[in-house]
């Protein structure tokens, strides 16, 4: 069959795709404005499925230049919507439109920005501000294929299928959209890097929209070789990319790339560039060297890969190199994927990992306590302003201008019926129509003290530190953080005070405590690491002050053995450092001892030798610390 | 709408499938939270669930979804009927509702009807997706990210299995009993304990780490995207099967017997593991007794206590900050101690 001899094509741009695809086999040539371009056309063909694009980009010339040429691939008319970062759910997923409803005296709903979109694309703007559950309610819509209206006496179901531009403006490497909505796209891709001559002109596009509706037409009719799904998801394991979705994005980018270079079935190359556009951004590891084969694939199941078994009967332009008839089509999509793979893997990594901590707190209900007068508006509900809380007055009256009417005809019987005549209030609000504003509030801090109580070089300074802590805990009750107390001496740690806001509490504690015995360093630590995840997992900041000599003697097991117990002290000061929480170690032998210093090294802590002197300067140095371990 | 995927041609995901199957067969288990990586086809399996599920007779046309028997002196309050009016009843589909996200209260709940209070100027209820969902399933996607207060009604209603309305000056309160079912990924926030008391069982779904099965499932979604029609009709086999085991299952769960030493194998269990109350118990061996039901079996025995004690027992644990192993894992290691190894 010799479709693309035989169409009527316009001859300037249509070999672009194949030279694009073969450009990325010797991997590093490719321009990354050629790919970008690419990517455009290939979400201009299926853009539902691809979900869509992430762009990490500043605003600027690339971007704009790429958003242009995205448009002008897609035909006239076709959707094109915008969804501000603070978007309201109204906006979003639509509701009572009250302007309408009051004119027209039934209810009128509103369509929302997820349906106007409906056959086109949704542009979401500053992705890594996105709040999580804006990210869900779009990845509902995507997965559902509809919008769920569940509103203010409005209930619809309306279908609506679009793809979506993620302008992703993250600075540094802790900021990115969130998990879930990246995970619904088929394309991460950056264009920060881009300088502005390399990016292409409208001039001399490599696509243009004919071979964009040619290629749709063609999409639904697009076969794929056998081995292909195994082979994509084969790379997808090797690069360590988990998601289900990633394979499945790169089939049907495969697929459209087949399409866009009007071709019925998916070749390597397709399957090649799907790897390095949807998968090796992805990656999460490097993977293993293709010579021998990985694993998942034992050696009897490797067939060469079927270039030619389902094409014979069509005429193709192109073959493929010699030597990549003798590979698996596993490994030569990994080969292909494997120069984008980004560079910095490991820092992205341990990014990501903080990103999921942190995000992980935004979404727990007690991260940003929900207080009733205090803190940022986040909205309104429905709610009863004399019991504390402040009245949202717009919200108050948006509610309780529907009933009006009805309420006016009730009211006016009522009167009716009771002989009496009063002109009726210009609104009549009822008490289900109030309307309460939600705060939300910074996180609330947890201080947890850790105090060295055993007799060899604490003791003397037992009472000092018990003074710095007392005046800390003034300072701490006025800023309204939590402290704790956790002591250790003898054979173990003992919690002297779970978090709390009590003064007269955490001060008899303390005072109470008597002092002498070993030093069991690791338990301290380790209680004061538990203690700060707990308080993490409730949606505080936890900062640790740790009062030490570092002269660690007793064993976690509670048994005697100075190198044991050091040993365990500095394993139970890294994995603190690994929890990232801001700490201090303050030094309370006698002279600055090297033992106190290198625990502050191994936690990452600041060390603070405690000067001889009185425990006012010291709860000024910890005050100090502690403040400056916080955002 | 589109098709939903068919249930039986989940590819894995045993312990979600099982639980969700349980929960058909006895509804009385009492609720499945499924937790879990994004992309693993929970919400895929709570919406196919739908289709496998024997109707259910109702009075016709209510919009309560009142059972003919136990719901009749209701329906005949609501509609002013005689105490003993004939009622007729209809088969209906099992409801599984929906509870999306950026719902608001008044539709979840019911209130006034809108329409007809502003073009007619009647007072009317219109009831809200709690009475849709009576004596069915109650799906919510994305728990985790749901707004305080809709959890706290839900709670109320959950426990009591009725609704009660108080608002726009008008007082109904009608029955609410459905399954509660809910989807989340922990890492976007962690569910609040009393919600998650709420689920008789909970499941933890990951990703497949094994190629042929990940092949599989990018296998079976591409055919049933490309084709929806063709693909759901080379599994409509296998889909009546898995109804008429669960239609089997419930006829049968009634006369399936739990021995004494079975329900004291369960206390010592829940001993061991330090759960709270007693519904632990309680959900496993009902969820003991709906899996013998529906493997057509006469009698719990320890095989199925077994299998379901980890999705009945799982989230009941108290915390134990010193102690990192996950809850399954901990489960494991108490159902080893009081059974023996497997």
């Amino acid at each position: 069959m010799t479709t693309s001899a035989a169409s009527p094509r316009v001859p300037g741009p249509a070999p672009a795709a194949p030279m694009a695809a073969q450009a990325a086999e010797d991997g590093s040539a490719v321009d990354p404005w050629t790919d970008a371009a690419l990517v455009a056309a290939l979400v201009a063909v299926d853009p539902v499925g691809c979900g869509g694009v992430a762009i990490r980009a500043m605003p600027g010339p690339a971007r704009d230049a790429w958003m242009a040429l995205l448009r002008a691939l897609l035909p006239d008319g076709t959707p094109w919507r915008r969804i501000p970062v603070h978007v309201s759910d109204e906006r979003l997923l639509g509701g009572l439109d009250l302007t309408a409803t009051l004119h027209a005296g039934r209810p009128v709903a509103e369509r929302g920005i997820l349906v106007e979109a409906d056959g086109g694309i949704v542009i979401l703007a500053m992705a890594e501000r996105v709040a999580p559950a804006v990210a869900a309610k779009v990845g509902m819509v995507v997965d559902h294929g509809a919008v769920r209206v569940e509103r203010e006496g409005i209930t619809a179901v309306t279908p609506t299928r679009f793809g979506v531009i993620a302008l992703d403006e993250s600075m540094g490497p802790e900021e990115a959209p969130h998990d879930a909505l990246m995970d619904r796209l088929a394309f991460h891709m950056r264009l920060d890097g881009l300088r502005y001559t390399e990016v292409g002109d409208g001039d001399d596009p490599l696509f243009d929209r004919d071979q964009v509706i040619d290629a749709c037409q063609r999409l639904a009719a697009v076969t794929l070789p056998d081995k292909a799904i195994e082979a994509l998801c084969g790379a997808a394991l090797a690069m360590g990319v988990p998601s289900m979705r990633a394979p499945l994005f790169a089939l049907r980018v495969a697929r459209a790339a087949a399409a866009l270079d009007r071709r019925d079935a998916i070749s390597d190359e397709d399957l090649r560039l799907a790897a390095r556009l949807v998968l090796a951004p992805r990656a999460t590891m490097i993977p293993q060297q293709p010579e021998p084969p990985p694993e998942e694939q034992p050696p009897e199941d490797q067939p060469p890969p079927p270039p030619d078994q389902d094409s014979s009967d069509q005429d193709r332009d192109e073959q493929d190199p010699q030597d990549q008839m003798d590979k698996p089509l596993e490994d030569m999509i990994l080969e292909a994927a494997q120069a984008f793979i980004p560079p910095n893997l490991l820092e992205r990594l341990t990014a990501a990992a903080e990103r999921k901590r942190r995000s992980g707190m935004l979404g727990r209900s007690g991260a940003q306590r929900k207080t009733l007068t205090r803190g940022r508006p986040v909205g309104s509900r429905p709610g009863d302003p004399r019991a504390g809380a402040r009245l949202a007055l717009i919200d108050t009256l948006r509610s309780a201008a529907p009933w009006q009417p009805l309420r006016r005809q009730e009211a006016a019987r009522l009167m009716a019926a009771a002989g009496t005549d009063r002109p009726l209030p210009r609104v009549l609000v009822r008490r289900d129509d109030f309307r309460i504003t939600r705060f939300k509030r910074r996180a609330q801090s947890t201080i947890i003290f850790v105090v060295d109580a055993s007799g060899s070089a604490a003791m003397a300074r037992l009472g000092e530190a018990k003074g710095a802590v007392e005046l800390l805990l003034a300072d701490c009750y006025a800023r309204r953080d939590q402290v704790a107390l956790i002591a250790f001496r003898g054979r173990g740690a003992e919690t002297l005070l779970p978090p709390t806001r009590s003064l007269a509490r955490a001060k008899k504690r303390l005072a109470g405590f008597p002092g002498g015995g070993g030093t069991p360093l690791a338990a301290g630590i380790e209680a004061a690491h538990v203690m700060a995840e707990v308080a993490r997992t409730r949606g505080e900041t936890p900062s640790v002050v740790i009062m030490t000599d570092g002269r660690a003697n007793v064993t976690l097991e509670g048994i005697g053995g100075r190198a044991r117990a050091e040993e365990e002290a500095k394993a139970a000061a890294e994995q603190m450092r690994a929890i990232g929480v801001s700490t201090l170690v303050v030094d309370v032998s006698l002279r600055p001892h090297p033992k106190a210093e290198a625990l502050a090294k191994a936690m990452g802590a600041t060390y603070l030798p405690l000067p001889r002197g009185d425990a006012r300067s010291l709860s000024a140095a910890a005050q100090g610390a502690a403040s400056a371990g916080k955002d | 709408m589109a098709k939903a995927f068919p249930f039986s041609a989940i590819v894995g995901q045993d312990d979600m499938k099982l639980s969700l199957l349980i929960a058909a067969v006895d509804q009385s288990v009492g609720g499945v939270m499924v937790f879990g990586d994004r992309g693993t086809g929970k919400s895929t399996a709570v919406r196919a669930l739908a289709a496998l599920l024997p109707p259910m007779r109702r009075v016709t046309g209510c919009r309560y979804n009142s059972d003919p028997v136990r719901d009749a002196a209701f329906h005949r309050e609501l509609n002013g009927l005689e105490a003993e009016a004939p009622l007729e009843d209809e088969d209906v589909a099992v409801p599984v509702v929906d509870l999306p996200l950026g719902a608001t209260e008044d539709r979840v709940v019911g209130a006034l009807d809108l329409e007809r209070a502003l073009t007619q100027g009647e007072k009317a209820f219109e009831p809200g997706l709690l009475a849709r969902a009576h004596r069915g399933f109650l799906y919510i996607d994305e728990v985790n990210l749901l707004e305080d207060h809709l959890v706290d009604l839900l709670l109320d209603v959950a426990a009591s299995g009725e609704n009660v309305v108080e608002r726009e000056g008008l007082s109904v309160r009608h029955p609410a009993k459905f399954v509660l079912v809910g989807s989340g990924n922990p890492e976007e926030g962690e569910l609040r304990p009393q919600l998650l008391d709420r689920f008789g069982l909970s499941v933890e779904v990951t990703t497949p780490k094994d190629l042929a099965v990940r092949v599989e499932v990018v296998r079976r979604r591409d055919a049933f995207e490309r084709d929806p029609a063709a693909f759901l009709a080379i599994w409509a086999e296998r889909e009546a099967g898995e109804a008429i085991r669960i239609r089997e299952g419930r006829e049968r769960l009634g006369e399936v017997e739990v021995p004494d030493a079975i329900v004291e194998t369960t206390a010592k269990l829940c001993l061991t593991l330090g759960t709270d109350g007693l519904r632990g118990e309680l959900v496993l061996i009902r969820a003991a007794r709906a899996l013998a039901a529906l493997e057509g079996d006469v009698e719990v025995d320890e095989g199925h206590i077994r299998r379901v004690a980890p999705m009945a027992l799982r989230h009941r644990l108290r915390r134990d900050p010193l102690d990192d192993s996950g809850s399954t894992v901990r489960v494991l290691r108490a159902i080893e101690e009081v059974l023996g190894p497997a």
